[in-house]
């Protein structure tokens, strides 16, 4: 305790000698380099972002004669007025909407199921069917087109939406299983147990008291699951080629033409894709950091 | 048709038994959909390609496959072609994952200061996160346009270059195009899960140091560090799997030009499956795809296994 004691005299000493006058300095000279250092960070997050939207507000004139403004010129609406009316987009939209949908809610029962019974049901083997699930997330998706494709136009769902639906729900399922068996878990067994007693089912337990509970648990599965078949991209190329059942990111990838690119209406089509989840993922910001953490911190 | 002339006693008992085997095998019952669906979406078409592989199997006569053992295998271990994309795919994966993890730490510290505008910074970080891959890619793709691209532009400006570098048609400067568009995509995830980390170190154990008087730097090396070890590796094994398994990067910036400089190993089992439409040979890159992926997964575990023994 004693030498605890004189190191810190000692420390403090040498602060009050020396280090006193220049303190102040080096505290601002610190606090200016953070903030300069932050700005520079969020910048760099931001610009990609800002510069599709500046992109997607210039005239063809602009975009060829390109100087430096980092705000655009004049602001020119066409691009958008062009995607809506000339192109698929809508169709894509639309397309993105129902398969994303479709996949959210079916992965979501499939997932509540299979949580549950792993969570919270008398069953063997438990450690082994949670390492086979997390397994199948590390499959690369290129592993097993070639087959699915030969099957899928086989039984004719190549170019519907069900040939998009069950390749990401599968793979949306280890993600799922593992957040919601997380959430389960953490039920207080007294809760069942008493609606136990009143002679209710399994099933009726999980609909009427463990869903109801964590229903903000389930909320965030849905939003990452939603946002995750969104974007996919490998299946939604390989599994459709007509123009009209594609899903937005491959829509907008086959927006380049052969020799040029028309990359203020590109810019419009992606901002018109990226905003609305941009505004969800904002909105339940911190729900989704929890929901992404929460699988790789506490495994 | 004697069952149907039995009492109601023994039916109910029948139903009570019928319902005692459901209750009894719902926990399989509950876990089959999903476990069928893994199976059969999953699973079962790993194999298949293993068995395409075997194959020579082109995708316009695909019922006349023919057999011809590990040939592909043979072609495979002397194609120049996935020999370099194998090495680019290690040599992205090695460089975007450390960078990744160094700028994810840094930004991670900063995330859990507590500041003016912290909310703001945990805001934008998932911006990159929510934007498809393929469309960052195109973005990216854009910016680095040797006549219209902004960062031409400015590094002219700024005179750190005299003329328009072809940031994606020059070989070297694409890998770095490359990896450069990976980080800013993924530096987010990294520093949301190191964050989720940093917070669940005990505070104890930062205020016995400043009793000591420990700098900051001190403080990271001593405790930071050692103890944020489980969670970085977690991170470490979710983004090298992420990394080798590269697509839409690669595809929407350079389609793995200029010359297959930057093509990964599953870009070119793509091009061989539906470009060329050779089945046989695709499957054979895809599966060593998989076995690469799959290799790299358990030795990270190991390593993780290890970590929590000590």
């Amino acid at each position: 305790m004693l030498r605890l004691y004189k190191t810190i005299r000692h420390r403090k000493g040498r602060l009050e000698e020396g280090k006193m006058m220049n303190y102040k300095n080096t505290k601002l000279i610190k606090r200016v380099l953070f903030i300069m250092f932050f700005l520079i960070f969020i910048l760099i997050i931001i610009f990609p972002f800002y510069w599709m939207i500046v992109t997607s507000l210039k005239s063809p004139d602009a975009l060829v004669n390109f100087s430096a403004n980092l705000i655009p010129p004049k602001v020119y609406f066409e691009n958008y007025i062009y995607v809506f009316e000339n192109s698929k987009l809508l169709k894509y939209l639309q397309n993105s909407l129902i398969v994303s949908g479709g996949t959210t809610i079916i992965c979501m029962w499939l997932a509540s199921l299979s949580a549950y019974s792993i969570a919270r049901l008398k069953i063997k083997g438990k450690k082994y069917i949670m390492a086979f699930i997390l397994a199948v997330s590390v499959f690369p998706g290129i592993a097993m087109v070639s087959p699915l494709f030969v099957i899928f136009k086989e039984i004719h769902i190549l170019n519907t939406y069900w040939g998009l639906i069950l390749p990401y729900i599968t793979f949306a399922l280890p993600l799922a299983i593992w957040n919601l068996h997380a959430y389960f878990k953490d039920i207080p067994k007294e809760m069942e147990e008493s609606a136990k007693i009143d002679g209710a089912s399994s099933l009726k337990i999980l609909w009427k008291i463990i869903l109801p509970i964590t229903a903000p648990g389930l909320f965030t599965t849905a939003i990452i699951v939603f946002i995750s078949s969104w974007n996919e991209f490998l299946f939604g190329l390989i599994f459709v080629s007509k123009d009209s059942m594609r899903t937005v990111p491959v829509g907008i990838m086959m927006f380049q033409g052969e020799y040029n690119i028309p990359w203020g209406e590109l810019s419009a089509a992606a901002v018109v894709a990226t905003v609305p989840i941009i505004i969800v993922v904002l909105i339940f910001q911190k729900r989704i950091v929890s929901g992404i953490t929460a699988g790789a911190v506490k495994g | 048709m004697k069952l149907s002339n039995n009492t109601e006693n023994l039916k109910k008992r029948k139903t009570g038994f019928k319902e005692g085997i459901v209750e009894r095998n719902l926990g399989y019952i509950l876990l089959a959909p999903a476990v069928i669906t893994i199976g059969i979406i999953a699973i079962f078409p790993i194999l298949k390609t293993f068995w395409y592989s075997l194959f020579d199997m082109q995708l316009q006569n695909i019922t006349s496959p023919r057999f011809i053992g590990i040939d592909n295998y043979i072609k495979l271990s002397q194609d120049t072609t996935f020999l370099q994309s194998l090495r680019n795919t290690v040599y992205f994966s090695v460089l975007s994952v450390i960078l990744e993890l160094l700028i994810g730490f840094i930004a991670a510290l900063l995330m859990d200061l507590k500041f003016k505008g912290r909310a703001f910074l945990r805001a934008t970080i998932l911006i990159p996160w929510a934007i498809p891959g393929i469309i960052i890619a195109l973005i990216f793709q854009y910016m680095f346009n040797d006549r219209l691209g902004i960062i031409n532009v400015m590094l002219i400006k700024f005179h750190l270059i005299n003329s328009p570098v072809l940031w994606l048609g020059t070989k070297g400067y694409a890998m770095w195009s490359v990896i450069v568009v990976d980080v800013w995509k993924q530096v987010p995830f990294m520093a949301l899960i190191l964050v989720a980390g940093l917070q669940m170190i005990p505070k104890e154990l930062y205020e016995s140091c400043d009793v000591d008087g420990a700098t900051y730097l001190e403080k990271l090396f001593y405790i930071t560090i050692p103890q944020m070890k489980p969670v970085i590796m977690v991170a470490l094994l979710f983004r090298t799997m992420g990394a080798f398994k590269v697509f839409d990067t690669i595809y929407g910036l350079t389609g793995g030009g200029p010359g297959n400089s930057t093509s990964s190993i599953s870009v070119y089992a793509y091009k061989t499956l539906f470009n060329d439409l050779d089945f046989g040979y695709g499957s054979t890159i895809a599966i060593a795809t998989f076995v690469i992926i799959f290799i790299l997964c358990l030795g990270y575990i190991k390593l993780l296994g290890t970590e929590k023994e000590d």
